[in-house]
């Protein structure tokens, strides 16, 4: 009964959220205001995913939903002074930066919403693009993410704010990474629904890095979407650091579609956060094709990561690698599930998954689904996972040369680690993380920029 | 001829059992009600026990929707429009083999199994069941001067209620699932072996299941208990003939393995697939579940799945008893229309517990073959061990091979690896063995069962043969 | 330097050590033959500290301490190393970070401060030489992708930048061609010093022409049977292992 009642009330109250936002007008223009009544409608129909549900069966959303949680408006959060409350300061890192507060595009001025280059590459607000160069995004915006049933992407694009905004024309290049900082600063628990469209039409390598951090410790629910679009020949490395305090609900949602030679990349890394769930889904639509994923969660206390991943080969000769690894201690929950789907005509597939876990104390749990759905004959297609502890040999190896048994553990943790962290081809950003991981893993507070407050 | 048609020709070979056996039957009336269960239980004598278990499964049954998680197409099975009970009819129990109908030793003949004992494989002692009962145990004296019970189920429910009641139901109780309420309200004979302290048992017991009769559903039971310092080897076999529409089989296996003893569970399944089209064959819907009890103590199954229209069962182990040992072993072949959503469960709840599961699947046709596990290690299964190794092969673009394991770990000192392959047989293969002299289609064979022989090598020895030429025959002019 | 009193170990419950006598003096170079099966790297695994050898019985004293209460690293500390028979891959450790934890370990237990990175560097090429050991190795993960003969001269190389008081070298001439062998037994020399001692445990003779013993044991059937000087392992070349077996049986 009592599941039944929180239920309601997490419907209501986004029911009501969604009638405040149409009421103040905050859907135009209209073409939006259409997709996002659908996007909510579908959800009132499909509703939160029970534990019956497989892609949820380890995971439940619903009661985070639940309780009081704040929507707030776009004014309310420009008048923060970012200066005075963060710096990212990884050293010799240089980056375009843009910096969103609670889901809202930071700008100091209106040039600054959206920025673009001679040779026709554009980026800054996904909003500012939604009104002023509609046309540009129309073919893109929230084409991937529809396809497939999933009631987080319903209720991102139902309550989506702002975010980032990526066009690259072919030809175009873009001679810094785009760093997008992710903040949440509120003092009263919040939902936020950043949205990100990424649309890349060149062979020159793009850089995405996005950092999601919490500047104080109230609770929040983050729900983003992101959509990336890779068309012939276009590659793109993307990295993300979620290292949001543990009262946080950090939910993404990944959408990759790839054309013709595109090559994609992306390191995950997830250092902090309450309830964590990533769901990468990956459209390989065209032909030779090669879509790398990496990720690496370090869980301990309460914490409960999900990864979720599920890459499409449609289409013949394509490539997709993935390598996921997490290391759980306390009472943390760490869950990797995977698919490689090939369908009827992607011959000569070349697909591969694997994950691995540590566990490292007597009450941690891992949650492995590594999945093969195949349906051509000609394809190589294999996945491996393997949890277990730290190799009994090594460890006795490492001792019999002095080296204590805490700092052994500790040497081979952190290769464990780096397996994910050298995947990062931008050296400062590698150096930093690769510190963020070995101070996390000696259980120091792992705090990169100089956020307020600590991250446990 | 290409390694296409050799495909084709492989998997469209005719299935060789596919013939009827003209018998008078007795048959109760379609469907399932409580009177039929009653009726049922009368029939076989059984003590009132039975038969209140056997309602209170009905009534849970009925509460229950038939699950829909699989990687499977079923069509909507109507439960009143199956005959629950048909029995070749007799006047009486037969004394001596003399009392069986000929026509059925006939049958049992022609299936390869003879059911006078001189003519057998010596050493395998058969428990043959057509339809809903069993027709004839063999070796039944030589194994009772050991203590060893060899009966069919009917017969154990009577003889020895005292085991039964301890036993059934306490591995795969009603409540478990769909089928198994089902089968727990209806079951109509099976086999039971209880193989008493320190016995190691002198023979392969084997069970051979016949459908016969048309519009039956098949509901046996299997119970089998090795106490303490035993050892059984067990094998089954099916087949059913060939009919135009499809016939269910939902049958429960449960084992028992106290301390130290060990338990062979081997099946080669052979149920009539269907035809070219996809029209007919057995739907063979199984619970299969053993308990290792206590310590030391060891279930091993093995299968070879090449019939059924449908397969869908996870014969698995709970490993409860410290150092006890589960091992799943199993091919699965798939051709033309046939689906197969098979695996096993691991449990790991005792210390020290070992679980090996390697499977292999095949797929050709327009099939589809799927290999669904668990592996689960609880709180307190220190150093807890699993391997998986999870194999599909291809052979053909039109059919599917899919892996769906679920490993979850609670226990800091435990290891479960768990691997997979997809693959096909590669033209370059083909090609070395063309070059030493030998044909694509025996090439196809000597590839095929190398890739299951780790597999086969784990069925007794008397049956691997069969298998391996059931595996050649169902794969027949279809593999390349 | 080392004493051995009267050993007993077992492995899964089966008795392996059976009673083992030994004596090592600073200065000294002992070496351990026998047969396979006999308990020789039971031995080596229970003097560095492996804990699926349960000890039964006896004592084992190292510069009059007793070592099996000690975990593997303070004996490693205290200057007990052992070259691994099969050294274990550890991917993701460098080589260079996995070298510098262990000295600078070691250091700090001799009440030496740490080395900073350039230091670390230079003693570590100086160790290199040496032991005449390929760069290339120290840039590696430890042991990952080496050779045989690169994992065991790898052994040698720790040994130097380590400088125990009583290397254990477990049957380090297993699988090395002669180039290989003469390196690491060249290095081995090198390091000798009327401070330290070795034990060196082989199945074979050979090692014994580059690493002359003081003392050699046989090993067989959990006891030493027979120690003598080095003619003893010349004997054993020729003779075999047989000899010895029925000379012990018949006690």
């Amino acid at each position: 009964m009592k599941s039944t009642f929180m239920h309601d009330i997490a419907i209501d109250n986004l029911k009501a959220l969604f009638n405040q936002l149409e009421n103040e007008k905050q859907y135009q223009p209209d073409w939006l205001f259409h997709l996002r009544s659908r996007a909510f409608e579908n959800f009132l129909i499909h509703k939160f995913p029970t534990k019956k549900d497989e892609t949820y069966k380890y995971t439940s959303l619903e009661p985070h939903f639940s309780g009081k949680l704040t929507y707030l408006s776009q004014t309310k959060c420009s008048n923060i002074n970012i200066d005075e409350v963060f710096k990212c300061d990884v050293p010799s890192l240089d980056t375009h930066l843009i910096i969103l507060v609670n889901g809202w595009y930071y700008a100091s001025s209106q040039q600054e919403l959206l920025h673009e280059t001679s040779d026709g590459l554009i980026y800054g607000s996904l909003r500012e693009v939604t009104n002023k160069k509609p046309e540009l995004i129309k073919p893109y915006f929230a084409q991937s993410s529809r396809t497939i049933n999933n009631f987080l992407d319903d209720l991102n694009l139902s309550f989506m704010q702002d975010g980032l905004f990526v066009y690259i024309p072919p030809q175009a290049r873009l001679e810094k990474p785009i760093q997008v900082i992710n903040l949440v600063v509120a003092d009263e628990a919040v939902q936020i629904y950043p949205r990100h469209l990424i649309i890349s039409e060149s062979s020159h390598l793009t850089q995405i890095l996005f950092c999601d951090h919490s500047l104080n410790i109230s609770p929040f629910v983050m729900n983003g979407t992101m959509e990336i679009y890779l068309k012939d020949n276009a590659k793109l490395s993307f990295y993300r650091m979620q290292n949001a305090h543990n009262h946080s609900i950090q939910l993404t949602n990944n959408y990759i579609t790839q054309s013709h030679q595109s090559e994609f990349k992306s390191v995950y890394v997830t250092l902090h956060g309450g309830v964590v769930r990533n769901n990468i889904f990956v459209q390989i639509n065209g032909e030779e094709a090669k879509n790398s994923m990496y990720g690496l969660w370090l869980a301990d206390k309460n914490q409960h990561i999900d990864y979720f991943t599920h890459v499409n080969h449609n289409k013949p000769a394509s490539e997709s690698n993935q390598f996921f690894k997490g290391i759980l201690d306390d009472e943390a929950t760490g869950i990797f599930s995977g698919k490689i789907f090939v369908a009827k005509d992607a011959q000569k597939t070349n697909a591969y998954q694997s994950n691995k876990n540590l566990i490292i104390s007597q009450n941690a749990k891992v949650r492995s689904k590594p999945q093969l759905e195949i349906y051509a004959d000609d394809v190589k297609c294999s996945h491996g996972s393997a949890t277990g502890k730290l190799d009994d040999d090594a460890m006795f190896y490492l001792r019999s040369r002095g080296i204590s048994h805490k700092e052994s553990c500790q040497l081979l943790m952190f290769a464990f680690a780096s397996d994910i962290t050298n995947q990062i081809d931008i050296d400062p950003l590698k150096e930093e993380i690769e510190t963020l991981v070995d101070k996390r893993l000696r259980g120091e507070l792992s705090r990169c920029n100089r956020c307020s407050i600590s991250c446990t | 001829m290409n390694s296409e048609d050799i495909i084709q020709n492989l998997t469209q070979s005719d299935y060789k059992y596919g013939f009827t056996t003209n018998i008078e039957t007795e048959t109760f009336p379609k469907g399932i009600n409580e009177d039929i269960i009653r009726r049922l239980s009368e029939i076989k004598g059984e003590p009132s026990f039975m038969l209140e278990w056997r309602l209170k499964a009905f009534e849970y049954w009925k509460q229950m929707e038939m699950p829909t998680w699989a990687h499977l197409k079923i069509p909507p099975i109507d439960y009143q429009e199956i005959i629950y009970y048909a029995a070749p009819k007799k006047n009486k129990a037969p004394e001596s083999l003399d009392d069986i109908d000929p026509e059925l030793k006939k049958t049992f003949d022609k299936l390869g199994i003879p059911l006078e004992e001189q003519k057998q494989l010596s050493g395998v002692a058969v428990d043959a069941v057509m339809d809903s009962v069993s027709i004839k145990t063999t070796f039944k004296e030589t194994l009772a001067n050991l203590g060893i019970i060899f009966c069919s189920m009917s017969e154990a429910i009577r003889e020895h209620p005292d085991l039964v009641k301890k036993y059934l139901g306490s591995v795969v109780p009603y409540t478990d699932n769909f089928f198994a309420a089902l089968n727990s309200a209806v079951f109509s004979d099976g086999s039971f072996v209880y193989i008493p302290k320190g016995v190691r048992c002198p023979m392969e017991l084997s069970t051979y299941f016949r459908i016969n009769a048309k519009n039956t559903g098949q509901f046996e039971r299997t119970l089998i208990i090795a106490d303490e310092d035993s050892y059984v080897s067990y094998l089954e076999g099916c087949t059913a003939p060939m009919r135009d529409e499809h016939q269910l089989h939902a049958a429960v296996v449960e084992l028992i393995a106290l301390k130290n003893a060990e338990i062979k569970y081997s099946t080669v399944q052979n149920w009539y697939p269907g035809d070219k089209n996809g029209k007919g064959g057995i739907y063979n819907f199984v619970t299969k579940r053993g308990i290792c009890k206590e310590e030391n103590s060891k279930i091993s199954w093995t299968q070879v799945e090449t019939g059924s229209a449908i397969t869908w069962k996870y014969p698995s182990c709970i490993l409860k008893g410290d150092n006890s040992i589960g091992e799943f072993y199993s091919v699965a072949v798939t051709n033309n229309y046939q689906q197969a959503d098979t695996g096993t469960k691991m449990i790991h709840i005792g210390k020290n517990t070992r679980s090996r599961i390697v499977s292999k699947g095949i797929s050709a046709g327009y099939s589809q073959n799927s290999y669904r596990g668990l592996v689960k290690i609880m709180k307190n299964a220190d150093n807890a061990r699993n391997f998986t190794q999870c194999d599909s092969m291809l052979l053909s673009d039109k059919c599917g091979a899919h892996t769906f394991p679920y490993i979850e770990i609670d226990n800091p000192t435990a290891i479960a690896e768990h691997e997979a392959t997809t693959s096909r047989i590669g033209e370059d293969q083909i090609f070395y063995c063309n070059q030493r002299g030998i044909s694509t289609e025996d090439a196809v064979g000597l590839i095929v069962n190398g890739y299951a022989r780790e597999v086969l090598n784990q069925l007794p020895m008397e049956f691997a043969v069969e298998a391996q030429k059931l595996l050649q025959i169902t794969l027949e002019n279809s593999v390349g | 330097m080392l004493t051995i009193k009267n050993l007993k170990a077992q492995i899964n419950g089966k008795p392996i050590l059976k009673g083992i006598n030994l004596e090592i003096k600073a200065g000294e170079v002992h070496a351990i033959m026998g047969p396979n099966g006999s308990g020789k790297s039971t031995l080596a695994a229970v003097l560095a500290g492996r804990d699926y050898v349960e000890i039964t019985s006896g004592e084992v004293l190292f510069m009059g301490q007793n070592l099996l209460d000690l975990a593997p690293e303070e004996r490693a500390r205290m200057g007990i190393f052992l070259g691994f028979q099969y050294p274990v891959e550890i991917p993701g450790v460098s080589m260079v970070s996995f070298m510098r934890t262990a000295v600078n370990e070691i250091r700090k237990y001799r009440n030496l401060p740490p080395l900073n990175s350039s230091d670390f560097l230079k003693y570590m090429r100086e160790k290199k030489e040496l032991v005449e050991i390929d760069t290339q190795l120290t840039h590696r993960s430890v042991n990952e992708g080496f050779s045989g003969g690169e994992k065991k001269k790898n052994e040698i190389f720790q040994m130097a930048m380590l400088e125990p008081k009583l290397a254990i070298l477990d049957e380090t001439d297993s699988g090395l061609d002669i180039d290989a062998l003469r390196i690491v037994a060249n290095g081995v020399n090198k390091l000798k010093s009327p401070d330290n001692a070795y034990l060196v445990i082989t199945h074979y003779q050979r090692l014994l022409d580059y690493i002359i013993p003081d003392v050699v044991h046989v090993l067989y059937d959990g006891r030493i049977v027979k120690s003598a000087g080095k003619e003893l392992a010349l004997e054993l070349e020729e003779k075999g292992y047989d000899w010895i077996k029925r000379e012990y049986q018949k006690i």
